[in-house]
């Protein structure tokens, strides 16, 4: 029996999603094909972008399609700061959140090296929340240079909202567009594209219990854009490549899923975390919550437990059949001290003790009852290993 | 018994995880990072640090059920190992650091780390084996495989990290039936070639990466009257025995080969002269080790100083923290620096690092 509190990093599928999925994928017909198999394909596509534009408050026609949230960022980071900077030559700056994904960060730091781009940092405070007053400052001090701005919904690691409408607003008095990372958000949180005033945002299914290998770039109309890839033309141009209806229609019926509930469901995993949380500081001493207190995902509990590797208390929780994470990147599988961690102000030390349970739409009671009962033997034992790698057990004289 | 296996991508460590499984324990799966950018170290296929090895290891684990972790001990190895070779070429010493890296990585930092853990042992795919002894203790021998018998880097271990040593292929009769089993296995790594040199030089070039990391250090080659032969780059590119790349221009008077005989970084020569004036007859070594019982007096043992040497029969005691050895047979090239491992029979006693070397 295993416990699944990794669903920010995967969600089970939801069995609207595997129905929908199994059916489309053994009818055939491409979706750009004229013949009836073809229209029969198209249909459930445009069927499925109506649920899906219908959900985040988008239109129809301001959904592209994609292979899932890093595609979309990349598409909405090189193709917005492309189309910029062809409009006018001086806007190559892009102004960017200390605790942006991999997803948007790496795209950036490609488009400093290879495509003449620089980078200005947002810092963000201890609860991991962006400076706006950093945001203005920007924006005042060069206004006719700035490309873009990218700041994501909700962070990944510690769950932190950011002010995404606050910072559009700004961007927007400016003429810069704004792109948003909402990978975490959709199917979890109410994500209104045009209440919100983002010019671009990203979603991934498989976070909100769709398919992996599935997502979207929900792209504002009138927003230039230049394409990562060129074939077919599908998707007005903006991402070219056969339209996968399972995927389209499998996505749809997870967000449809998803959203029905919302309201109960968070209210639901707000009062199964706030057990965990309860639970997790009863049991372990010295823990400290990190993220905003308040203002974050309703899944995500992120914490730091003192004098301990994450990856040793990884280990042992798994070895206990509790599922979880570190929440940040490895390298080969070295754990690297998140930057998101470090941009919050912390040491490198606090930052390896990190832990972070996410809870999804399959989470229950059981499953927080057994974190609780694994968490601390673990805690002592890995706490053990730090202290043994403190002090090795033999040093020569010399 | 919960293990922990050291999985370095190779195809012993592999089969050696395989075992480990077979014989009913609780297997775990580690690889250990030795780098913190694991590819700055080296590409292609032989050593023990690059992604691909990893990723290696992690099929065989795949394939073998195990949970699969990656380590990151790169502190200590910088440290123990990769700083201590350093240190050692430029004290003119000649260190083993597959020796260093037994005693402070694998058998300490990861062991360590594993007992903390809940782990009861640590298994590597070393040839050697451990035998329980009437006492119920721990004994290192060598490997069943007199060829492949890796003992010598494994001496270095005391008596308590031997307790928690498991060596699965001590009793394979030859390497090949070791990869005949990881084909039948279906292990990916059966035909992986083996990994012979430093796996912290890419190139296998020691003298550039001391170069590297030293810088140049000129100074003369004279010959044992202190005639000035030629010239050097740095004494570190040196080692006791070594006969090739000297830079010498002229043959020596007599004709015959000439050997490096000792290294003096603080003057910074380099003494070479003929293969006779190589022989030493007893050393002295610090840092003493035992596996075994700690000798009372004067021991008939016997002594080997590199990794694949003979052994020979010697006389050792025990004096304050210094181990003395007398060689009952001459041996050539051996360096301070060096591991003296003591054997009794396949037994491994102990070992010491040699500090100076007593002609024969």
């Amino acid at each position: 029996m295993t416990a699944y509190l990794d669903h920010a990093s995967t969600t089970p599928l939801r069995p609207e999603a595997a129905a929908a999925l199994v059916a489309e994928m053994s009818a055939v017909g491409n979706p750009s094909s004229l013949h009836s198999s073809g229209r029969r394909a198209r249909r459930t596509v445009e069927e499925s972008r109506e649920a899906v534009a219908g959900a985040l408050g988008a239109r129809p026609a301001e959904v592209v399609w994609t292979s899932g949230g890093t595609e979309a960022d990349n598409l909405a980071v090189k193709g917005l700061y492309w189309a910029r900077r062809a409009e006018d030559p001086r806007r190559r700056r892009v102004l960017l959140s200390a605790s942006e994904h991999h997803a948007v960060l790496d795209p950036v730091e490609w488009l400093v090296r290879h495509e003449d781009a620089e980078v200005r940092w947002l810092p963000v405070d201890a609860t991991g929340r962006t400076d706006l007053d950093a945001l203005r400052a920007e924006l005042a001090d060069a206004p006719g240079e700035v490309a873009l701005v990218s700041l994501m919904w909700a962070n990944n690691e510690v769950g932190t909202l950011q002010p995404v409408a606050e910072a559009a607003e700004l961007a927007h008095a400016a003429g810069v567009p704004l792109h948003t990372d909402a990978v975490q958000a959709v199917g979890h949180l109410p994500v209104d594209l045009a209440a919100t005033g983002a010019d671009a945002l990203s979603l991934s299914a498989h976070k909100f219990g769709g398919p992996v290998g599935a997502g979207a770039l929900l792209l504002r109309r009138g927003t230039a854009l230049v394409p990562l890839q060129h074939g077919g033309g599908q998707e007005l141009g903006a991402r070219s490549g056969t339209l996968a209806a399972p995927a389209a229609r499998a996505t749809a019926a997870a967000l449809t899923a998803a959203a029905a509930g919302l309201d109960e469901e968070t209210t639901r995993l707000r009062a199964l975390r706030a057990v965990l949380l309860d639970g997790l500081r009863e049991r372990v001493p010295g823990l400290a919550l990190r993220g905003h207190p308040t203002d974050r995902l309703p899944g995500n509990l992120h914490v730091t437990v003192p004098d301990c590797a994450g990856d040793s208390l990884l280990y042992l929780l798994d070895a206990a059949g509790v599922e979880c994470s570190t929440g940040s990147a490895c390298q080969a599988g070295v754990p690297q001290a998140s930057h998101v961690l470090l941009a919050m102000g912390l040491s490198d030390e606090e930052a390896g003790g990190a832990l972070r349970f996410s809870l999804g739409w399959d989470s229950t009671r059981a499953d927080v009852d057994a974190a609780l009962a694994a968490i601390g033997p673990a805690v002592e034992r890995a706490q053990r290993a730090a202290a043994s790698t403190r002090s090795p057990r033999r040093r020569k004289a010399s | 018994m919960r293990v922990l296996a050291a999985m370095s991508g190779g195809v012993d460590s592999a089969v050696a995880a395989a075992r480990a499984v077979d014989a009913g324990h609780d297997v775990v799966g580690v690889h250990m990072a030795l780098n913190r950018n694991p590819s700055a170290l080296r590409t292609g296929s032989r050593g023990c640090c690059t992604i691909e090895d990893s990723l290696d290891a992690r099929r065989a684990a795949d394939l073998l059920g195990i949970p699969f972790y990656v380590w990151d001990l790169s502190e200590s190895f910088v440290a123990d190992v990769v700083d201590d070779f350093v240190a050692e070429y430029a004290a003119g010493r000649t260190p083993n650091p597959c020796v260093r890296c037994n005693e402070h990585v694998k058998f300490a930092a990861l062991l360590d780390k594993g007992i903390a853990l809940g782990f009861d042992a640590v298994a590597t795919g070393h040839y050697a084996r451990v035998e329980r002894g009437e006492d119920g203790r721990a004994q290192l021998h060598r490997a069943a495989d007199q060829l492949k018998d890796q003992s010598y880097v494994l001496a270095v271990l005391d008596a308590d990290q031997v307790e928690h040593a498991m060596f699965p292929l001590g009793d394979a009769p030859t390497k090949a039936a070791v990869r005949a089993e990881a084909q039948r296995r279906g292990l990916p790594v059966a035909s992986k070639p083996d990994s012979h040199d430093i796996c912290f030089i890419p190139d296998g070039d020691t003298r550039g990466f001391l170069r590297d990391k030293l810088g140049e250090d000129p100074g003369e080659v004279v010959d044992v009257d202190g005639t000035v032969l030629g010239r050097h780059a740095g004494t570190y590119g040196f080692t006791v025995g070594q006969r090739k790349g000297l830079g010498l221009d002229r043959p020596a008077a007599d004709g015959r080969p000439r050997y490096v005989l000792s290294i003096s970084p603080v003057q910074r020569t380099v003494t070479v002269g003929p293969a006779e004036r190589l022989a030493v007859g007893a050393l002295t070594a610090l840092d003493p080790v035992w596996s075994a019982p700690e000798p009372g007096g004067v021991v008939e043992v016997y002594a080997q100083v590199r990794a694949h040497g003979e052994p020979v029969p010697a006389v050792a005691e025990l004096v304050g923290g210094e181990l003395r050895v007398q060689l009952r047979t001459p041996l050539t090239g051996v360096a301070p620096g060096q591991t003296v491992a003591l054997y009794d029979g396949t037994r491994v006693l102990g070992s010491a690092t040699i500090a100076a070397t007593t002609p024969a």
